[in-house]
């Protein structure tokens, strides 16, 4: 087991564990917690694959990475804003009684 | 009668004169001012009286023009006959015309008909005084005059049959005048209906003649049907039983003219006709309406007459005669017994019209002609005086309760004794005298049989029994009404006097010293000759009637002359004879026989038809209908249950399915990841599976 | 592998695990950053200092506290009541399973074709620095719309709630 190889494996579990927790929990923010989590474990990934690259000093793995975790930042911010504006409608950030979107 | 014409060089059957041509006037003017007074706002009386007396007043004046016209040609040694034909229809090469014609037998019948209708009008204006529809009637007078007027110019079949229906039609509207009255609507309807009997033979013969010879006019210049041409042709046809089609047409018409003028046996409504005012029963049942059928004989004189030998007579000129004789005793017979004073008058003018008919067919048209003219004036002169009477006695009719009016009416009384005894045949200074001895004349020298004589013999002497009866009872011996009687205003006794004067001396024009009448009418001169009378057994004749007269006469006077028996006694023959009384005064129950078998027979047949369009025809419509109505049902079942529910099945399940389908879309977002997971993960596997070394 | 390497990633996954599974939000919120910690401790060991920093900076430093005042703001710091779980966990856990399956074996797959370089690179800040205005000006430029966009759609949607409320 190549050091790369344990780090894919742990960041597809870690992504795994994510998902998990985006597809089971009810309330909208641990679903925001998952999401980050995946993220984390792409971000996680995209070094693994920089530092055992032929050529890490092209940055490109390592540029990825810095520019996902800008853009999680915001999509965090944004995402956390709806949930306190769904929760101010409805009242509750349970997702099971979150389906006006219903058929 | 043929060879006397031919023997007159000159016959003018062209070139209209101005008389001719404004000779349609005459039955228009009448016509018009019915129809303006139709559309008057009621009630106007004095307007409707003087269009009514006004154009009667234009029509005689345009009458005695035409009158002088044809004289004047007489006098010049040529007969008049100018026709205007116009052409009406036109259906192919066959042409429909109409005309009227100007001729000696037509212009002293419409000198008659306008002379006799004015006074007649006038007349009305006192009797009807009182009457409410005073407008209405003077309508209706103007209508008959026009359409009887047209009748007599008619040049044509057509003409002359459409003005005959309208004849027809007035009469109707006058002898229902008073519709409120059962009776009188009943008589009405009755007298149409049996003219009606009459005047379908009388089409089926204008049929049959249009198809024989293709024209209805009487006189066009050699073309028409009662010239040479056309009468040839008929002779030629062979009809049935022995006739040729001339005489059958010539019976299918006397068979109009016997409804018209009331011959046995479509005599049975004039008496009814009674029902009508009197003026009515003066200008209708009198004078003209049932004249016209004699005129109609005259006018198709050439057709009856065609194919006799010289001397010799055809079948449908003795079926005339035998059917005019018949009837002139029958009527008398049945007048004897009636005790209606206006019922006597119809039956006696049955009896005369029976005369005239017979004079036609034995004498020729001047003979009956004759009898007509003179008949119209004493006819019109006695129903005018019972209507005077009937005014006079406040509405009463039965002469049993009349009586006395000598003395209460003289005026009345004299112009109806003038009248009377001109019916008589009075010898000498009345009229009746010489036209029914001109009937008698050619009686006794017919071919074909001497029982006409007898029979007209003896109803002369009926006519006076029974006149003297009636003069008896309503003029002599004491009054037996209820409240006294009282004379008639001048309106009514001044034509009463006029057509007096008339009826004694219009005999003038036909005896035998001066026979112009004849003369006039078959276009010969007339020379006056005293040595006329000296004809071999004319002077008998002129006795034996006269012996005849006075001894009926004299019966009458003896049974019923200065007594007066009340309603309740029983008559003096009654009293004699009671089964012949009963016979007689029950009309030989003509009547009864015709309710019996023909208008049971009509109800009978009224009723099948009836059963034939309620069950018969009206099954079929239901059957067909209902098959209808079945097919609607079937129609709606198939559309409601079938294709309505069909259709809201099907939506119903698409529903269902769309909601089925819906429920993909549950707002869950964790359902929608779950779903994406999955994917990716076989996207993924099959990406790497595919990437396999 | 080293062991320090072994604890790290017990760290992070413990972390994670953790922080999907407890009941209590604020407590996984903690879990999260412990998760954090333990992927920028992982970054260091890959020698990939700038992004450990920066997964520190932003991570723990700004996306853990906003999320703990989300849970502040949405009432999230109370115990709920019946389970956390959805219905439907079962089938999510499933999914996920499928999901580690399928990576795991696609990595295991293709193990002996990955690359293995064991000479450290050199990313210093500087080099950093250059490439970010020099070959990645552009995803820069654009990564600053995004965050001005975001900022601005942040507070535009809290802000509607919050006149929507008055």
């Amino acid at each position: 087991m190549t050091p790369l190889t344990a780090h894919l494996l742990v960041a597809a579990l870690l992504f795994a564990i994510g998902l998990a927790g985006a597809l089971t929990r009810r309330n909208a923010i641990l679903v925001l917690i998952g999401i980050e989590l995946m993220l984390n474990a792409a971000n996680l990934n995209f070094i693994a694959f920089w530092r055992y690259s032929p050529h890490p000093e092209a940055l490109t793995g390592m540029m990825f990475a810095i520019f996902s975790i800008a853009v999680a930042a915001a999509e965090a911010a944004v995402g956390l804003g709806l949930v306190i504006a769904i929760h101010r409608q409805l009242h509750t950030t349970d997702l099971d009684h979150m389906n006006r979107m219903k058929g | 009668m043929n060879e006397q014409l031919a023997s007159f060089p000159q016959t003018m059957t062209c070139c209209a004169s101005f008389a001719t041509r404004i000779l349609w006037l005459v039955p228009a003017v009448p016509i018009v001012a019915a129809g303006i007074i139709s559309v008057l706002k009621q009630p106007k009386r004095k307007t409707s009286a003087a269009l009514a007396i006004g154009s009667l007043a234009i029509a005689l004046a345009i009458a005695l023009l035409a009158f002088g016209h044809v004289v004047s040609g007489w006098l010049s040694g040529a007969t008049v006959r100018e026709t205007v034909n116009f052409t009406w229809l036109q259906f192919g090469t066959t042409q429909v015309e109409l005309g009227w014609v100007l001729d000696p037998l037509a212009a002293v019948m419409l000198v008659m008909v306008s002379f006799v209708g004015l006074l007649i009008f006038i007349y009305s204006t006192g009797y009807m005084a009182h009457d409410e529809n005073y407008t209405r009637f003077f309508c209706f007078l103007s209508l008959f005059a026009g359409a009887m007027l047209g009748v007599v110019i008619a040049n044509s079949l057509l003409l002359l049959f459409m003005c005959w229906e309208l004849v027809g039609l007035t009469s109707y509207l006058l002898i229902g005048f008073w519709y409120r009255k059962p009776s009188a609507a009943a008589a009405a309807k009755k007298a149409f209906l049996t003219t009606r009997v009459g005047d379908v033979f009388f089409l089926l013969g204008i049929v049959w003649l249009f198809a024989q010879t293709g024209t209805l006019l009487f006189y066009n210049n050699g073309a028409g049907s009662m010239e040479h041409g056309a009468l040839a042709v008929l002779l030629a046809q062979p009809a049935a039983l022995g006739l040729t089609a001339a005489g059958a047409i010539g019976l299918l018409i006397f068979a109009g003219a016997a409804g018209k003028s009331g011959q046995f046996p479509l005599h049975v409504w004039l008496p009814d006709a009674m029902e009508g005012p009197t003026p009515v029963s003066a200008l209708i049942h009198a004078a003209t309406m049932v004249a016209a059928g004699v005129y109609l004989i005259a006018r198709v004189y050439p057709l009856m007459q065609a194919g006799s030998l010289a001397g010799g007579t055809t079948t449908a000129l003795t079926v005339v005669t035998w059917v005019g004789a018949f009837t002139a005793v029958f009527a008398a017979l049945i007048a004897v017994a009636q005790n209606d004073i206006k019922r006597i008058l119809a039956y006696s003018t049955v009896s005369q019209l029976g005369y005239m008919m017979a004079g036609l067919g034995m004498g020729g048209v001047a003979v009956g002609m004759f009898h007509l003219i003179t008949h119209a004036f004493f006819k019109a002169l006695l129903f005018m005086g019972a209507g005077s009477v009937i005014h006079g006695c406040h509405e009463e009719q039965d002469i049993r309760k009349m009586g006395g009016l000598k003395a209460d009416m003289p005026l009345t009384f004299l112009t109806y004794s003038i009248g009377m005894l001109a019916l008589c045949g009075f010898p000498l200074f009345f009229s009746g005298f010489w036209s029914k001895d001109g009937i008698l004349e050619a009686a006794q020298h017919w071919s074909v049989a001497r029982a006409p004589f007898y029979m007209l013999a003896f109803g002369a002497l009926l006519t006076a029994f029974y006149m003297t009866r009636q003069v008896a009872y309503v003029f002599f011996g004491h009054w037996r009404g209820s409240k006294p009687a009282h004379e008639s205003p001048v309106a009514m006794t001044l034509p009463l006097a006029i057509l007096a004067f008339f009826a004694m001396f219009l005999g003038v024009l036909g005896t035998p010293a001066w026979p112009w009448f004849r003369a006039f009418l078959d276009g010969h001169a007339a020379p006056f000759e005293l040595h006329g009378f000296a004809e071999p057994g004319l002077l008998l004749l002129m006795l034996t009637s006269s012996a005849i007269v006075l001894l009926g006469l004299g019966l009458g006077w003896t049974i019923y002359g200065g007594k007066s028996p009340k309603v309740t006694e029983p008559d003096a023959i009654e009293k004699a004879a009671p089964w012949l009384w009963a016979i007689l005064r029950d009309r030989f129950y003509v009547d009864e026989f015709y309710a019996a078998t023909v208008i049971a027979f009509y109800y009978w047949w009224a009723r099948v038809a009836d059963f034939f369009d309620r069950r018969v025809w009206g099954g079929a419509v239901l059957a067909v209908t209902s098959i209808f109505s079945l097919w609607a049902r079937f129609s709606r079942f198939l559309d409601n249950d079938w294709v309505n529910g069909g259709f809201d099945k099907t939506c119903e399940e698409l529903a269902t399915g769309g909601g089925l389908l819906a429920r993909v879309q549950s707002g869950r977002v964790q359902g929608y990841l779950r779903i994406l997971a999955l994917a990716v993960v076989a996207l993924a596997a099959i990406l790497v599976w595919s990437s396999r070394p | 592998m080293s062991p320090v390497f072994y604890l790290v990633a017990a760290l992070t996954l413990g972390g994670a695990l953790t922080a999907v599974v407890l009941k209590n939000t604020v407590h996984c919120a903690l879990a999260l950053t412990a998760a954090f910690a333990g992927l920028a401790l992982l970054f260091l060991g890959l020698d990939a200092q700038f992004a450990g920093f920066a997964q520190i900076l932003v991570y723990i430093g700004a996306v853990a506290i906003l999320v703990v005042f989300a849970i502040l703001l949405t009432r999230g710091s109370e115990t709920p009541q019946g389970s956390v779980y959805s219905r439907y966990s079962i089938s999510g856990l499933v999914a996920a399973a499928a999901v580690f399956a399928v990576l795991g074996w696609a990595v295991l797959q293709s193990a002996h074709m990955l690359p293995n370089e064991q000479a450290v690179p050199m990313a210093d800040v500087h080099d950093i620095g250059v490439a970010l205005m020099g070959r990645y000006v552009l995803p820069l430029e654009i990564l600053a719309v995004l965050l001005t966009a975001a900022t601005i759609g942040a507070v535009i949607v809290a802000l509607h709630e919050k006149e929507d409320a008055k």
